[in-house]
């Protein structure tokens, strides 16, 4: 532990504004723009492509390395289920579910 | 907020309360995480009330705790963070005016975003944003206040496959929007760049990059010149 309490502080406060910086840039100007159709579609876009990317990274990474397998698969059933239809608690639970289970029978 | 509960839809309700509790499991480990590090307590408190985004946090105190530079650890924490310009512009609309805009622009993260996303009108958008992100932002807050004070109660939640829970729910809020065959293409595209470059640039980048699939959507749309397939 090197960091000072002090240290510490001012680097979460820093880490918190920068990112209320990054999340109120958008809402601020939305007023001063009228956006084309084409723009808005860009935009829910936009969303959809980085909430994907979230779920790619999210069900196989841990920092920079694989996850391992239970992660994925327990993702995977979620997924199949959520295609189907199923309600989102269940996909959810199913998903906990499976890789919870995969680590009790040794699976990383 | 008892009366905004209300005029939810119960599923939905029902649904965000199963992401709040997990997302509160998380937040006890990430308090019990921070102060068995040797981290002093009032600070995953302090980070949890200003950054309020769980990876950022965990990356933070990874970082110090494991004696990292402070300002490394920040930068570190901003670029996992940097999705939440493109969020902020994407809901936007969802805010409101004045005051409202500028407390619920701290409220934008990724699970109101995703519920809103999946919500079919405007007002049932709003709704779903500003019901996920405040009693997110309390349940997030207690559990964290929680694990600091308990210690080592849960500190490891992959025993509950709560690692696999947050990538479910997300795809399962998406899962709608991606029946738009360019959307999709997009979505696809860009989950790819994000796992091919996770090996090799520093966290957040990858799912910043990933933006590069909205061009494919843009292109597969171009190529069709169909007025708005749904």
């Amino acid at each position: 532990m090197t960091a000072t309490a002090t240290t510490l502080l001012v680097s979460a406060l820093v880490l918190g504004l920068g990112t209320y910086g990054c999340r109120v840039v958008g809402p601020l100007l939305r007023d001063r723009f009228s956006l084309s159709p084409r723009v808005e579609r860009l935009m829910v876009t936009a969303t959809v492509v980085l909430l994907a990317a979230l779920v790619a990274t999210a069900a196989f990474v841990e920092g920079k390395a694989f996850a391992g397998w239970a992660r994925p698969a327990g993702v995977l059933v979620g997924a199949v289920l959520a295609i189907r239809k199923a309600p989102f608690v269940v996909v959810v639970l199913a998903a906990a579910a499976t890789a919870a289970l995969l680590r009790l029978a040794g699976v990383p | 907020m008892r009366s905004i509960w209300r005029s939810l839809d119960p599923g939905l309700a029902r649904d965000i309360a199963l992401v709040l509790a997990a997302d509160t499991l998380v937040g006890v480990s990430f308090g019990a995480i921070t102060v068995s590090a040797g981290l002093p307590f009032w600070l995953p408190m302090v980070l949890s009330v200003v950054v309020f985004a769980g990876a950022a946090q965990f990356i933070f105190v990874g970082m110090v705790a494991s004696g990292g530079n402070p300002v490394a650890a920040v930068l570190a924490g901003l670029l996992v963070n940097a999705r939440h310009l493109p969020f902020g512009f994407a809901v936007a609309d969802t805010l409101g005016t004045g005051w409202r805009r500028l407390v619920g622009a701290h409220l934008i993260i990724d699970e109101s975003v995703a519920f809103a996303l999946a919500q079919p009108s405007p007002d049932q958008r709003k709704r779903a944003f500003w019901v996920t992100g405040v009693s997110l932002f309390v349940c997030w807050n207690l559990g964290v206040v929680a694990g600091a004070a308990a210690g080592t109660a849960i500190t490891d939640t992959d025993a509950l496959g709560l690692d696999a829970a947050f990538p479910a729910v997300l795809l399962a809020l998406v899962l709608p929007s991606l029946r738009d065959r360019h959307a999709r293409r997009a979505a696809i595209a860009g989950a790819v760049v994000a796992l091919a470059t996770t090996p090799f640039l520093p966290a957040g980048l990858p799912v910043l990059l990933a933006l590069a699939g909205v061009a494919v959507a843009e292109v597969s749309r171009g190529r069709e010149r169909l007025p708005e397939s749904s």
